[in-house]
This record gives structure tokens, C-alpha cells and sequence, in this order.
């Protein structure tokens, strides 16, 4: 391309991604920047809604009151929990995906990445079918005499984490995999062969290659639990409330958009927090291992 | 030594398990002669699955959510393909930068996402409109398509198009007649990738879809809010053999792990 001058050449990157640059100003920016500024105005039904004045007002209901902080806890709570299982089914699932051979390990690995590609609200209804008090783990078990009374499974915290690790996993799964991936075989075998027994093997060698990705998915899980609205609002009904469906409530219900405004942005800033401090930390500890 | 234990192989049995239930349920459901949800071994029959028919609401929900998720992957390929040009070969000033910021939507929960797009297209007029929602989905799904595109980018050989350079080529002319078809597998895997975001996406959508444009995922959201009953058993399992369909045929030409890789990053 020698008859092209050195300037064209240079604005050219940036006529590329001028397009979407510009949406996403328009389309992204300003909406999040709106949100924010929404979120320092007040809500008031007898002066005719939003108010728009500058005032702390959401932040200082959200951060005193004990009901904010009981969603925001059972949020917290609830994310914990999903993580921890996830971490806990999903990393030795992934290992031993690993250490099988096609076809199986193929077929295993679409009935496991297979339910992403189906939406949310399926699944989480395909949960609700089972797990109900008229449900088919309750006919089942009731049927057979195991239990004389259904379990309350149905707007349960129970409830939501199962569904929660049921829809999240894959993630957990796909992410140490993808670190299993990089993994020698041989490094395996040498440690065996020195004399080191499979756990030791698994413990020394195994579990700290594999530890970026166990985080990785760990940060993603924690991250999508913590946003997650269609299962806990199917799964947890009204009264169980998290941050995601109390935000939905302030906006469709009550109408009081800076209250539900100041309730995204906190989520949102956490969010980063997270995913930001997640990555400092990959680069502290695992800087000298890309190096 | 890479044989599984048998205690491990278990484990697999019930994880698959674990994994199928939900899915494999509503499909069994979905059989039910019933009025009420229940399991086809009490009587089989296909009325749910006719019943869809006779609602023009999930039907015209479907439609909608197809003709959005075209829409909106069109688009962002549209868009991905030229920001993936400028990534991969040109090293420019806020290069970075600009990367992360198109890659940043996936750092924003869905939920945030949706108030932001309700003030935002209710204040400029475009709340209730196909192109609002189109646009707030191509936010969404820009992230996957950019990533699969790039990295189909990145790894091109370019002795190809130097050769159709020097040959007289014009740079239009090299991009549609060298570089799109060597491109080509990537981009339609993040087309397909996004199509599917796009199709499943409820949290977002929830917020931005008025009566005239609701979305499927988020019609069966309120439906099941209010009741779960066969009829919406029998959608749910059109949804998954429709997925099926798609999911071998992806696992075919791309291998699935290679398109989930990072999705909820």
C-alpha cells in the first residue's frame, strides 16, 4: 500500500472504529452517566415524581436503612454460596473432563456447555417444575415413602443456590478447563514417577497451575450471582428479594427511578471493585509466571 | 494415569445429571395430556404444543426476538469487523483503550444495563420503538462478536493480500475479495454467538421492552411469574430442541468449548 500518504494511514485506525465508537458514546456512555446523575435526584409522588436536584438522599436511605442492608447481605450471602459450590463441583468435574477421552469427553462437555446456549428463563423454569411443593422431587419422594411432607424448596435461599449453581457452573467448568488446557501431562507423570502419590501429584502440581482459572471463574460466578435477576425473582418470589429484583421493584413498582438509580449504581460499582481487585491480584501473584 | 477412578466417573454421572434435569423436565412436561404441570407417564399427548399456536402473543414474541437478534448481530458484526481491523494492524494511539471500552459492557450487570437503557430511550423519545431496542442489544452482545472476529483477525496470514496489493488490487477490493472469505468462519461464529445472546437476553430487556416490543424470553419471564403451566412447559421445550439443532450443528463447525470460551467474562 506505498502509495497511500503517512497521514490516511494514520487517521485510519480511527475511521475503523469511529461506527462503533460513536454508538457506543451515544448508546452506553450517556445512558450509565444518566443512570448516575438519576441516582443523586430524589423521588417525591405528591410534587409529581423526580426531582431534580442535587441530594445523597438514595445513598444515605440505602447505606442507614436495615431493609437495604438485609438484600444487600442476602445478596452477598447468596453469591458466596453459588461461588463456593461452584468452586467446589465444578473444578473437579473439569479435571476429570480432562482426563477422559473422546467421544465421551465431547458428549459430556455439550450436555454441560449445551444448557448457556438455552435462556435463563428455562432453565430457571425447568428448577421451578422440580424443586416446587406440587413439584417432581416432592411427588417423587412422597410417592416412594421417603418423606410424608414436601420440602420447601420453593421460595427458599435453598432453592435459588441450586438454580444459581445450575446456571452459572458452566462458567466455573469452561474456565478451568481452559487453564487444564495449558497444563503438561508430562509434569503429571514426572511427579508420579518420582514417587508422588495422585493426591500429592493433584495438590502440588495440579491445583496451583490451575488456581488462575478456579479465580477467573470464581470472579465471573461471584460476579453473576450477584447480578443475577430472572432466577431469584422466579425461584425466590416477592418477599425473597435481592439487590437486582429490589432495583426492578423501585423502577416497575414504585416507580421511584433515583432510588432504583443509586441501587444499580452500587451494584455496579461493586461489580468493578471486584472484577478491578481480581485482576491486580492475578497480576501480583502470577506476574513472574507470564513473564 | 489418565484413566478416571471410578468414585470419579461417579461424580461425572451426577454432575451430567445435575446438569440435564432442568432441561430434560420441562421437555418430559412439556408431553403432558394435563391441564396442570405433571409427567407424560399419566397420560401423552402433543396439545400443549399445538396450544402455542393458538397464542399470537408468544408467537409474535418469537418473531420478534428473531428479528431483534438479526438485527442487532447483523450490526455489531457490522460493526466488530472494521474495529477489528484497526486492533489487529494498527498500532494507534489509545489503542488500548478504546479496546477496553468496547470489551466493558460485560463488566456492567444486565440489570444496570436495563434502568440506564429505560431513562436513556425514554428521555430521547425511543422507548417502545424496534430500533431502541436493537440498539441496546447491540451494546449487549458487541463484546462476543467483537472477540470472536478479532481473533479470527489476528491470526491471518497476510501474504495473500500483499499479493493481490501488488497485483493492483484496491484496499476495497482486497478486504472483500482476500481478507472477508479468509475472516469469513470467525465472523459468522460471533454472528452466531451474538444472535444467541441476543435471543436469550431477559435482564436487560426486561426493562426496555414495552407491550408493542416484548421479547420472547421476557413474555415467558411475566408468563411464569404469574403461572407455570404445560403451555409454557411446551415452549420451553420448541426453545431447547431449536437449540439442539443449533448446538450440534455450532459443535460441528467450531467446536463449542472455542465459542463459550470467556463468555462470562
Amino acid at each position: 500500500m506505498a502509495h497511500e500518504t503517512q497521514s490516511s494511514l494514520k487517521i485510519r485506525p480511527y475511521l475503523l472504529s469511529a461506527p462503533a465508537l460513536v454508538l457506543y458514546v451515544g448508546m452506553f456512555l450517556i445512558p450509565l452517566i444518566m443512570t448516575l446523575m438519576l441516582s443523586f435526584y430524589s423521588y417525591d409522588m405528591t410534587k409529581g415524581g423526580i426531582i431534580e436536584e442535587f441530594s445523597l438522599g438514595n445513598y444515605t436511605e440505602v447505606i442507614t436503612d436495615s431493609y437495604f442492608h438485609g438484600i444487600f447481605l442476602r445478596t452477598l450471602s447468596m453469591s458466596v454460596l453459588v461461588t463456593v459450590f461452584c468452586v467446589l463441583l465444578g473444578t473437579p468435574e473439569a479435571y476429570i473432563l480432562h482426563r477422559m477421552s473422546s467421544p465421551w469427553k465431547s458428549i459430556c462437555m455439550l450436555a454441560i456447555l449445551g444448557p448457556l446456549l438455552v435462556s435463563v428463563v428455562v432453565r430457571t423454569l425447568g428448577w421451578a417444575i422440580l424443586i416446587g411443593s406440587k413439584g417432581v422431587i416432592n411427588q417423587t419422594l412422597m410417592s416412594i415413602g421417603l418423606i410424608d411432607e414436601p420440602i420447601k424448596l420453593m421460595f427458599t435461599t435453598t432453592g435459588v443456590v441450586i438454580a444459581l449453581v445450575h446456571v452459572l457452573i458452566p462458567f466455573m467448568v469452561l474456565s478451568v478447563w481452559a487453564s487444564l488446557q495449558k497444563l503438561d501431562l508430562q509434569v503429571e507423570s514426572a511427579g508420579q514417577s518420582l514417587g508422588a502419590s495422585p493426591f500429592t501429584v493433584l495438590r502440588r502440581i495440579v491445583i496451583p497451575e490451575i488456581m488462575p482459572g478456579i479465580l477467573s471463574g470464581s470472579v465471573i460466578v461471584f460476579a453473576l450471582t450477584a447480578s443475577a435477576f430472572a432466577t431469584p425473582s422466579i425461584l425466590g418470589g416477592r418477599r425473597l428479594k435481592v439487590v437486582a429484583t429490589t432495583a426492578y421493584d423501585e423502577y416497575l413498582g414504585s416507580l421511584n427511578w433515583p432510588l432504583g438509580a443509586a441501587i444499580a449504581v452500587l451494584l455496579l460499582i461493586a461489580n468493578i471493585i471486584i472484577i478491578m481487585s481480581y485482576n491486580k491480584f492475578i497480576e501480583r501473584k502470577y506476574a513472574q509466571a507470564f513473564k | 494415569m489418565r484413566k478416571n477412578a471410578p468414585l470419579a466417573l461417579a461424580f461425572n454421572a451426577v454432575f451430567i445429571a445435575f446438569m440435564l434435569a432442568p432441561l430434560v423436565i420441562v421437555c418430559l412436561v412439556a408431553f403432558t395430556s394435563k391441564g396442570y404441570i405433571s409427567l407424560p407417564w399419566d397420560g401423552f399427548s402433543l396439545r400443549w404444543f399445538r396450544a402455542i399456536l393458538d397464542n399470537p402473543h408468544f408467537i409474535d414474541a418469537f418473531y420478534l426476538s428473531v428479528l431483534l437478534g438479526v438485527a442487532s448481530a447483523t450490526i455489531a458484526v457490522g460493526l466488530a469487523v472494521p474495529a477489528s481491523m484497526a486492533f489487529a494492524r494498527h498500532d494507534f494511539k489509545g489503542r488500548g483503550m478504546i479496546m477496553a471500552f468496547f470489551l466493558s459492557p460485560l463488566m456492567v450487570p444486565h440489570i444496570v444495563l436495563g434502568v440506564s437503557f429505560l431513562s436513556f430511550l425514554t428521555k430521547v423519545g425511543w422507548y417502545g420503538t424496534f430500533a431502541g431496542l436493537v440498539f441496546t442489544h447491540v451494546i449487549i452482545i458487541m463484546p462476543y462478536a467483537l472477540r470472536l472476529v478479532l481473533s479470527s483477525v489476528t491470526g491471518l496470514d497476510r501474504s495473500a493480500e500483499s499479493a493481490a496489493v501488488s497485483l493492483g488490487a484496491s484496499n476495497w477490493v482486497v478486504f472483500r475479495r482476500v481478507t472477508l472469505p479468509m475472516i469469513i468462519p470467525g465472523v459468522a461464529g460471533g454472528w452466531v454467538l451474538s444472535f444467541i445472546t441476543s435471543f436469550d437476553e431477559v435482564t436487560m430487556s426486561v426493562f426496555v421492552a414495552s407491550p408493542g416490543t416484548t421479547t420472547l424470553p421476557v413474555r415467558m419471564y411475566e408468563h411464569i411469574v404469574e403461572t407455570i403451566d404445560p403451555l409454557i412447559a411446551s415452549l420451553s421445550a420448541s426453545l431447547i430442541f431449536i437449540t439442539m439443532i443449533i448446538m450440534f450443528l455450532l459443535d460441528r463447525f467450531y467446536g463449542l468449548d472455542n465459542i463459550l470460551v470467556g463468555k462470562g467474562k
